[in-house]
């Protein structure tokens, strides 16, 4: 691509500073979100960004990208200074980003979705269009119908349309705000073979991640940001994970407490029937292991389907989670998962089967007949279980108003009590009063995960439940889960990382093309097994 | 009785036509998440203006451009207010159609109190004397150029890609580089324009003379005409056809003896009618825009 490069066989254009950020300030209101905070990012350089929910991170990202104007401080690409009023003039200035909630149009396809910054204003050539689309897919390694909208797309399907959506115009800088949240093991791996030859192109990679395992994978350097300071810039060769973890908290976590991070698999997984995400060395299975006999069920699944005309998305799902127990849904997403989360929440019916709650029929129950029923759901569309303009304190007593209002009226005081009591529980970075869309992406699953635990339920169903959580959240939810279990409740969580379900659940089945293909109790669930299930190579019982 | 079938025909191309240009106007605008009320008052101006400047100059051509240019004016100011300082929408545009409404009666008022000036020279009809298609140019316009062209427009072009982006997701238009206040702007020009040319039809073709009921609520059918089109552009068109057809048909039984004792109210409200039953057959459970009345604002 640029000439000096021919001859040399080390990068010569690496290192060169491609984007940088001088001392930016980011207010809003008395909060300061990123305060003078410095960073580079060289051209085939691939850094890496830490820091706890609501650290300040995607607030900088988007100032890179012309979508937060900062107070103070500059931008400079190829060491000109630079205005960014918007994304475009980011685009021209070469900057590419993948946002961390999602910037997709859903009601329209894949293929217009990814052209969408690319087409001028004349007549598009859809089949020309379909095309390049499908031939940046290819090269991504992404396997999606271009012509299918992207509503009835999941969610690990988007974040991959984004990134190919993010690389389809030509950018010398990658910003990645937590793109790995949702993909599989396997995606991971084509997503980090893709950075690798970017950067070998000479591309510069920003990439924010809490797990620390593909930080020490893939990045060059490694920079942490805690309360909006940039508290630490190393090359990553030079550190290790302990110390990370005590850079993002503050010293707060001792070297001894944070050896292993969220998804940090242990290299012998295999020795470890356990294994798997140990977040904070907190250890959240029973150790006494799956109790012998199978408890009471207080969920149960029977031939449960969903089909959309002639199109089956689940079919045959027959299931049971017992009091006191976990049990896991693994699969690849996209094969289903949505959809029985949803017909458990009740958003969307069963076309045959039934489910019931502790012995009670509720496949056509409404969702406050569930919700009463003790049946609590935590989706994984995070913005449509929120309402992004309310405060946080509404929100998080929208499932429960009865018990806030008297004669009609909102007990205002009691709504703000139980807020305070659930912002310092869980820890949420945010005031009462701020506005649910105002919340960093960590933060809106705290608040959602607070409201669905605090109330209790006999059986929750949790999809993705610490997607783009800190080390310290991460731990903590998957505390809170197992305490749930353990005061009697049945849990369902669904998710695409193996070692969450592995390290959490008692027993975890495997969806795929909207059938179970097979159930297997934790200690017989290795990566390995529950992989190949997740493709459907091999089918247990 | 007789009914004139291919009469009835006729007229209901006619009486559709300025509902197929304000309401294609609206839709365009409405598919960038912004609903402009502004539409009725944008009529009346394009028909006020469209005929004063015809009066004036003698020329119907040149009324037509200042129409034009008046519903891009128009638009303008709603984009001032509903963009640009992010008002309540229904606010916004109400308060245009009041204000548009006020200054063209309160200048015609000023001009021609108690007279009723017509044109010299208005559109005459293409082919006349053959039934139905003795139409008006702007008919035949509206209905083989600007309804199919709108359609293509949003269907298979970039500027269609970003209308409909902005309309469903501004979040998602903004960070691929879309200027959602460019677009938004340009759509209320544009639509503004289509507005105004729907009254200007009335004044510089239909009726060559200006009446201050002359818009009379067709800006309000075409609100209900494109929720009950779904923001298509093709029933929409079905939609006018419908209530104009309702309403030739009620035209002529008015002058039909066997009818006579109908009351004349009731026969007026027929088409209105014809609306509100299509609305509530077709027009529920519509999904709106995804950014539907929202303004945009960046931190
Ligand atoms: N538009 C806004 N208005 C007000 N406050 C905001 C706004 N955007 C972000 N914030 C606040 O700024 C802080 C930093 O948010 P940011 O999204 O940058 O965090 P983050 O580091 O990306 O966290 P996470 O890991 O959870 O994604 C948070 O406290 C958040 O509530
Ligand atoms: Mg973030």
């Amino acid at each position: 691509m640029t000439p000096q490069r021919a001859g040399a066989d080390a990068d010569p254009a690496r290192g060169r500073a491609l984007l940088e950020l001088a001392g930016v300030t980011k207010r809003f209101g008395d909060l300061v979100a990123n305060d003078d905070v410095s960073l580079s990012v060289g051209a085939g350089e691939v850094v890496a960004m830490l820091g706890e929910n609501g650290a300040g991170k995607s607030t900088l990202m988007k100032i890179a990208y012309g979508l937060v104007r900062p107070d103070a401080g500059e931008l400079r690409v190829d060491g000109r200074p630079v205005q960014l009023g918007s994304p475009r003039d980011a685009m021209r200035a070469g900057i590419g980003m993948v946002t961390q909630e999602f910037s997709l149009v859903e009601t329209m396809t894949v293929s217009e979705n990814v052209a969408l910054s690319a087409v001028g204003l004349g007549r598009v050539d859809a089949a020309a269009n379909r095309r390049r689309v499908m031939a940046a897919m290819e090269r991504l390694g992404v396997q999606i119908e271009p012509e299918r909208l992207v509503a009835t797309l999941s969610i690990g399907e988007r974040q991959r349309v984004e990134i190919v959506k993010a690389l389809f115009h030509d950018c010398r800088v990658l910003i990645l705000d937590e793109p790995t949240a949702v993909l599989t093991p396997q995606d991971v791996r084509s997503l980090f073979e893709t950075i690798a030859r970017l950067r070998t192109d000479g591309l510069g990679v920003l990439f924010v991640s809490h797990k620390l395992r593909e930080v020490a994978e893939i990045s060059d350097r490694v920079v942490v940001l805690r309360r909006g300071r940039m508290v630490g810039d190393r090359p990553t060769a030079s550190v290790d994970e302990a110390e990370l973890a005590a850079l993002m908290m503050g010293g707060a976590a001792s070297a001894a407490a944070a050896p292993a991070g969220p998804s940090q698999s242990r290299a012998g997984a295999v020795a470890d029937p356990v294994g798997g995400a140990v977040g904070l060395g907190v250890e959240t299975r029973p150790t006494a292991g799956p109790a012998e006999a199978r408890p009471e069920p207080v969920l149960r699944l029977t031939d449960l389907g969903v089909s959309t005309g002639r199109r089956a998305l689940l079919s045959g799902i027959s299931l049971t989670v017992g009091a006191g127990e976990i049990v896991g849904i693994a699969g690849i997403s996209g094969n289903g998962q949505t959809e029985l989360v949803d017909v458990l929440a009740g958003v969307r019916p069963a076309s045959s089967g039934t489910v019931h709650v502790a012995g009670r029929d509720l496949t056509r129950a409404d969702v406050a007949t569930r919700l009463a029923a003790g049946l609590g759901r935590l989706t994984e569309d995070r913005r449509g279980s929120l309402v992004p303009q309310m405060s946080v304190e509404h929100n998080l007593v929208l499932e429960d108003l009865p018990r806030f209002t008297s004669r009609g009226l909102l007990d205002r005081g009691a709504v703000r009590r139980h807020a305070e009591q659930l912002i310092e529980r869980f820890d949420i970075r945010a005031r009462p009063g701020d506005p649910v869309a105002t919340l960093s992406g960590g933060n809106m699953q705290k608040v959602l995960l607070a409201r669905s635990l605090v109330r209790e339920p006999r059986v929750l169903v949790v999809a993705q439940p610490t997607r783009g959580l800190d080390v310290g959240s991460y731990a903590y939810v998957h505390e809170q889960l197992a305490a749930l279990r353990d005061r009697g409740a049945g849990v369902l969580v669904v998710s695409e990382d193996l070692d969450e379900l592995r390290g959490l659940c008692d027993r975890v089945a495997v969806l795929f093309r909207g059938r179970i293909v097979g159930e297997l109790p934790i200690a017989e669930a290795s990566s390995e097994r529950l992989g190949l299930m997740m493709t459907g190579v091999e089918v247990a019982t | 009785m007789s009914l004139n079938l291919l009469a009835l025909l006729g007229a209901m191309l006619t009486i559709a036509t300025p509902l197929i240009w304000a309401g294609v106007g609206e839709l365009v605008v409405e598919r960038t998440g912004v609903l402009n009320l502004g539409i009725e008052g944008t009529m009346y101006l394009g028909a006020f203006v469209g005929f004063l400047v015809a009066l004036r100059t003698g020329s119907p051509w040149l009324g037509l451009l200042a129409a034009v240019a008046s519903g891009v004016v128009a638009g303008v100011l709603m984009g001032l207010f509903a963009v640009t300082l992010g008002l309540n929408q229904h606010v916004s545009g109400l308060g245009l159609t009041l204000l548009l409404i006020a200054v063209c009666e309160f200048t015609f008022r000023m001009l021609y109190a108690g007279e009723r000036p017509t044109l010299d020279t208005k559109f005459d009809v293409l082919l006349p004397g053959v039934e139905v298609l003795d139409q008006h140019w702007l008919t035949y316009v509206a209905f083989l150029v600007l309804a199919p062209g709108s359609w293509w427009v949003l269907r298979s072009t970039g500027a269609g890609y970003r209308l409909r982006a902005v309309g469903e997701s501004f979040e998602a238009a903004d960070v691929a580089g879309i200027s959602v206040s460019g677009v938004r702007y340009a759509a209320l020009m544009v639509g503004g324009a289509f507005m105004a040319v729907g009254g200007a039809f009335l004044t510089l073709s239909v009726l060559g003379s200006f009446t201050l009921d002359i818009i009379n609520g067709r800006g309000w059918v075409c609100i209900a005409l494109v929720i009950f089109a779904r923001w298509r552009v093709w029933p929409a068109v079905c939609g006018a056809l419908i209530f104009a057809g309702t309403d030739a048909l009620q035209l002529q039984l008015a002058i039909t003896p066997a009818f006579g004792d109908v009351p004349r109210e009731l026969m007026l409200a027929l088409p209105y009618l014809a609306v509100i039953v299509a609305l509530a057959v077709w027009g529920r459970s519509v999904r709106y825009p995804g950014s539907y009345l929202k303004a945009h604002r960046r931190a």
